[in-house]
């Protein structure tokens, strides 16, 4: 028991669970609000795109690296994807959209995957550099407008139900989508990619010293491509989600929403310094996000203090845990 | 950039830089290019007004950028802090002299929104190098909060909207062609440049910049007074910002939240072709200011021709950047092979 | 039987710089094996070339009676031969379970993770050495010896034949020692050979049956340690007669220019009290670990003291930080040069400056760039730095023409009490005699200097006195002309806790 609270007290995820209650309970004191039926599943709702994002900018980031080309990497793919089918008609299953947005996802991935494990400049300017190409691409190249009507497969997918929660008092319903379902099952992969093969442990060995991997013979260059190429097609999973559940394509929607992908990953206590972060950090995070982002309006803070908002949580965050990492290294001096 | 040659050696020292030589090769392409298959376009003295107003907006951003690079950090917050302090130039300034008031009143709501923004500016900057130097957070984490923070500031301030309806006067004033020819923005521009060089090759501080961005750790055991050199770099790239702040004001006449949203790439861009060591310790001042140039012509360039998307743009400074990438790796003898042989 | 390891006539250059010329080596089927070498004599390149990391330009590496001619460090691992780092090579931010035993699920060409048979392959891995660890815990947290045996488990857990292992005793309490020698007489049971590294004869006498040593790369002499004494262990090493010399300049009468009273900083050293005359040249040895360096990092602003007091010429200071040692008029050239010392691709010029930078502006506050390039000059003739150019960047220049440029750094700043921590690491012979000499003449010209070191003729030619540190605290102020390498080495060594009964 005391090993648990001892190890649980040493956790990162612990305190931003922690804040999440506290913060719970305030806007439940002053809105009424939160803990309704309602209001929960509006919350489940908004975590299953940056939550898919999260997954994979967590996985970049336990490498050392840090990716912010997603955003542009996913409406590429998933622009490329809806243009193709809605030109040629499609009016069949849902498999092909994804298995097409995957490939491309993967595609692009590859082409970051390629450049980060080659070249030894910061992955932060190598993906600045393809963000800009992959977004160049869809608005020059395939000249991207707003795409209404989306493949009736999509469309059913995106608006399809698990169960519909109803507030008795507003009388205001909400919907949790089966995409939800989606979010759980990229967790769950990922999380035995993460944990039960030697790609994702070698994941974490790279992160944690790039040339001890390299002396005990895990193939940095290889893990780190096929990093890229997953975190690509997990990408292209998000934003075909995220598209669906719009009932439209518009290819600019999710640019710049790297941001606060990585801040919630960040919040969750992944060390930006690569090694070390868990998906259960990556999901408080992302709900952390989420309901200060959703809960402005219960507690009737205008939409236009968001972005404020976001940026001290970023501050606030890594501040805390960079004061935390300096303080334990001033220990470590001492003791060595 | 060294403290001790005499100009001739600087001058050759300049020459033999190979990141420079490469600009400077590419720049005389461009324009022959330009020169041969756009010829009215290229002796019109309009073109070349219209790209003197328009890159110091992003160029001022790229030198911020580049002094917080050679320490071995980031600034991606240059456009938010622009955007912030130019909006609250533009409220000053209506706010002494709203539409309608008396024209006396715009000199010194001109003046006061200057002088505003520049410490604004300063003070956004200040903020930025307190968390990297004191707080010890990675300098893109710190940028990336505070480019949500500035803007998440300018969107309260404006409540997303546009704020137009400045005195004619500012405009009069910094978006004015000095003797009929010469753009006010290009001033600024070259006037920053000037202070830069004269900090980083006149002063003591260039060099100390120079050798923090090396080795940090040697820098703090030589008694060098790291956290100041560090809160300085970044206020100084938030001057810079303002500065161009202001320009973006003269030029849309006039401030809001989301303007030069593609800036924060197109800087990093800049600096980095501009020879510029992501790690810091090295880059030239020469290099930066090539660089911007190089890339507004190339802009330019592709306006003339109308079949091309404005949309390609970013496309094609993303290709140039992940070039000129490619390009450094491979000038490291042995690593051309290298990035060919799959597996390892 | 055939040799487990046959080097021969092995030779490799780096742009035409022979890092080994000629060198052979033999070791037999559970013998221990010790290479020695002053920094820079090649045993690092050697090592390479037997791990399969550097291809030898000319020579042949016979490994269990096959002859290799291209080795890779795949082949090498396969087999037998495990290299043990000095940074151990170990994953900070894994447990100790997954360091021992993903390299075995890797070689095993594995595509998922049993935990519980890399719990079996981890247990049976600590067993071997009967290490009493906690698998769960993260490396990082671990102490140094710990760090170790847990790469000497990893090396043991691959059928290894060699092991190598680079410099392994420097941070080790002889506790500590005294069970890692019982491992490897283990090993030797068992018909695992090792091969140590080492720059110093104290190290692993004891417990080696043959040395080969290596100087400038050639090997000069393979030996049995009782055809060796430290007269000629220290003649091989460096090519020199070793002729006890000592400093003996008189120290100044005048008052002390620093003193330490009670001096302690938690978790780091304790109770420390000496005084420091002008003209005297103050050693302190101890090994690593023992709280020199802290000691070393408080007397210069660096680490913050918790107890005690700093006297600077009978006035105690309160040192806020670098900066304000400095402004005391204390310099420090610190122990890793390459770190926390130069700034290597800048010019020589600006590192040798770069302190009194701020002295050298015009009456506007311009940099003087005249005198910068005067002054420059002056540190390169005056210290003797080999360059055609103060221009040139740092990492053009030998080891110990790198450290002249750091010494330099600090006597632009005109100091009172200069303290070395390591002045001669990594120098060559000829640079670390200059630089003695220039420490000397610096003392007779009334600096005083305190030199931090391991390397005990150094302190012992070098210094008036020697402070030996051993756990924290100073255990013996000595005399050097009245001591001997042996003593010091055994007061560094002696293991505090144990006497004190207290259970680390």
């Amino acid at each position: 028991m005391k090993a648990i609270v001892h190890k649980l007290t040493r956790s990162n995820e612990f305190y931003v669970f922690l804040v999440i209650v506290a913060l719970s309970v305030v806007i439940q004191a002053r809105s009424g609000q939160f803990f309704t039926a309602n209001n929960l599943v509006d919350i489940a709702n908004a975590m299953v795109v940056p939550g898919l994002f999260g997954i994979g900018a967590f996985m970049v980031l336990v490498s050392g690296g840090i990716d912010v080309s997603f955003p542009a990497l996913s409406s590429l793919a998933v622009y490329a994807t809806t243009r193709v089918l809605v030109d040629a008609g499609y009016e069949g299953a849902l498999w092909l959209p994804f298995l097409l947005a995957i490939l491309l996802g993967g595609i692009l991935g590859a082409f970051n995957g390629l450049l980060t494990s080659r070249i030894a400049i910061p992955a932060l300017i190598i993906t600045l550099g393809t963000a800009s190409v992959f977004s160049g691409i869809m608005q020059g190249a395939l000249n991207s407008v707003q795409i209404p009507n989306i493949p009736t497969a999509m469309k059913e997918f995106g608006t399809g139900a698990l169960f519909i929660a109803t507030n008795p008092d507003s009388g205001l319903t909400s919907t949790m989508p089966v995409s939800f379902l989606l979010l759980v099952g990229v967790l769950a992969v990922v999380f035995f990619l993460m944990k039960f093969t030697t790609f994702g442990r070698a994941i974490y060995a790279i992160g944690g010293d790039e040339s001890a991997a390299e002396r005990a013979g895990f193939k940095v260059k290889r893990v780190k491509f096929w990093l890229y190429v997953l975190v690509g097609v997990i990408a292209a999973i998000a934003a075909l989600v995220r598209t669906s559940m719009m009932g439209q394509m518009h290819p600019t929607n999710l640019l710049g929403i790297e941001l606060l992908v990585i801040a919630a990953v960040v919040l969750g206590g992944t060390a930006i310094t690569g090694g070390t972060g868990s998906l259960t950090g990556v999901v408080l995070g992302t709900l952390l996000i989420v309901i200060v982002q959703n809960s402005m309006i219960l507690v009737g803070i205008p939409t236009f203090w968001q972005r404020f908002s976001l940026g001290v949580l970023i501050i606030v965050g890594t501040g805390i845990s960079a004061i935390q990492l300096s303080r334990s290294r001033k220990r470590s001096i001492v003791t060595v | 950039m060294s403290v001790f040659s005499t100009a001739s050696v600087r001058m050759r020292a300049l020459a033999k830089d190979p990141q420079v030589t490469r600009l400077a090769v590419i720049l005389a392409l461009l324009l022959i290019f330009f020169a041969a298959v756009r010829t009215p376009s290229f002796v019109r003295l309009s073109t070349w007004q219209s790209m003197a107003v328009q890159f110091p907006e992003f160029g001022l951003m790229a030198l911020g950028v580049m002094l917080t690079m050679i320490i071995g950090g980031i600034d991606l917050s240059v456009v938010a802090i622009a955007n912030m302090t130019g909006i609250g130039a533009a409220v000053i300034m209506l706010s002494i002299a709203p539409p309608g008031s008396d024209p006396s009143q715009a000199v010194p709501a001109i003046l006061a929104a200057v002088a505003f923004s520049l410490v604004a500016g300063a003070l956004a900057g200040m903020f930025n190098g307190f968390l990297v130097a004191k707080i010890k957070i990675p300098a893109i984490l710190v940028t990336l909060g505070t480019f949500e923070l500035f803007t998440g500031i300018a969107v309260i301030i404006t409540q997303g909207k546009p704020i137009s309806g400045l005195p004619t006067q500012y405009s009069e004033v910094f978006a004015a062609k000095l003797g009929g020819i010469v753009p006010m923005q290009l001033v600024m521009f070259a006037l920053v440049v000037v202070v830069i060089w004269f900090l980083m090759s006149r002063t003591a501080l260039g060099t100390k910049l120079y050798l923090l961005g090396t080795n940090p750790t040697a820098a703090e055991f030589s008694g060098l007074n790291t956290v100041s050199l560090t809160v300085r770099t970044y206020m100084l790239s938030g001057i810079f910002s303002a500065v161009a702040g202001l320009v973006m004001l003269a030029n849309y006449n006039s401030a809001k939240a989301d303007y030069g949203s593609t800036y924060t790439l197109l800087a990093v861009l800049i600096v980095v072709l501009g020879g510029v060591n992501p790690n810091g310790g090295s880059g030239r001042l020469a290099g930066t200011v090539l660089a911007v140039i190089v890339l507004q012509v190339l802009s330019s360039l592709l306006n003339t021709f109308p079949d091309i998307s404005n949309f390609y743009r970013p496309l094609i400074y993303g290709g140039v950047l992940l070039l000129v990438i490619v390009m450094n790796q491979w000038y490291k003898p042995g690593n051309f092979a290298r990035f060919f042989t799959r597996k390892g | 039987m055939t040799d487990l390891l046959a080097v021969r006539n092995v030779s490799k250059s780096f742009a035409g710089v022979h890092a080994l010329d000629d060198v052979s080596l033999t070791i037999g089927r559970g013998e221990i094996h010790c290479l020695a070498g002053e920094n820079g004599s090649g045993k690092s390149t050697l090592i390479k070339v037997i791990s399969g990391v550097h291809a030898p330009d000319g020579g042949t590496i016979e490994i269990d009676g096959t002859s290799h001619k291209r080795l890779t460090p795949m082949a090498a691992i396969n087999a037998g031969v495990q290299v043990i780092y000095q940074d151990f090579s170990v994953f900070p931010n894994l447990s100790v379970l997954e360091n021992l035993a993903l390299t075995s699920e890797l070689a095993a060409h594995r595509k998922l993770i049993n935990w519980r048979r890399m719990r079996r392959i981890a247990e049976e891995a600590v067993a071997k050495i009967d290490f009493d660890i906690d698998l769960d815990e993260k490396v990082g947290r671990l102490s140094i010896a710990e760090k170790q045996l847990v790469a000497i488990s990893r090396a043991l857990m691959s059928d290894a034949k060699l092991i190598i292992m680079d410099e392994p005793t420097t941070a080790l309490t002889t506790r500590e020692v005294d069970a890692l020698f019982r491992i490897i007489l283990d090993l030797k049971e068992r018909g695992i050979s090792t091969l140590f590294v080492s720059h110093k004869l104290e190290e692993v006498f004891e417990i080696s049956e043959k040395f080969t040593i290596i100087r400038n790369g050639r090997s000069v002499a393979t030996k049995r340690p009782d055809e060796l004494d430290r007269a000629s262990f220290s003649f091989y090493m460096t090519g020199r007669e070793f002729e006890p010399a000592h400093f003996n300049a008189p120290a100044d009468s005048g008052p002390a220019v620093l003193e330490a009273r009670n001096l302690g900083a938690d978790g780091a050293f304790a109770d420390v009290n000496f005084s420091l005359r002008r003209g005297e040249i103050l050693g302190i040895t101890g090994r690593l670990g023992s709280g020199r360096t802290e000691l070393a990092l408080s007397l210069f602003g660096a680490l913050k003291v918790n107890h005690g007091e700093i006297l600077i010429k009978e006035k105690p200071v309160v040192l806020r930080g670098i900066r304000s040692a400095i402004k005391h008029g204390i310099g420090y050239v610190p122990e890793d040069r390459l770190t926390e010392g130069l700034f290597l691709e800048r010019s020589i010029g600006a590192n040798a400056i770069i302190s009194e930078i701020d002295n050298m502006l015009t009456p506007l506050g311009l940099l003087d760039r005249e005198k910068t390039r005067t002054e420059a000059q002056r540190w390169v003739d005056e210290l003797k730095i080999a360059t055609p150019d103060p221009e040139n960047a740092v990492n053009t220049l030998s080891g110990g023409n790198q450290q002249r440029v750091v010494l330099a750094k600090w006597l632009a700043t005109e100091p009172e009490v200069l303290i070395l921590n390591g002045p001669t690491v990594g120098v060559d012979i000829g640079s670390k005699s200059d630089i003695h000499t220039i420490l000397q003449d610096l003392a007779r010209e009334g600096m005083a200097v305190i030199i931090i070191s391991d390397d005990l003729s150094e302190v012992i030619e070098n210094c008036s006195r020697v402070l030996v540190m051993n756990d924290g605290r100073i255990v013996a102020e000595l005399d050097p002309e009245e001591t001997s390498e042996a003593e010091l080495a055994a007061l560094m060594a002696h293991d505090e806790s144990e006497e004190a009964g207290v259970q680390r």
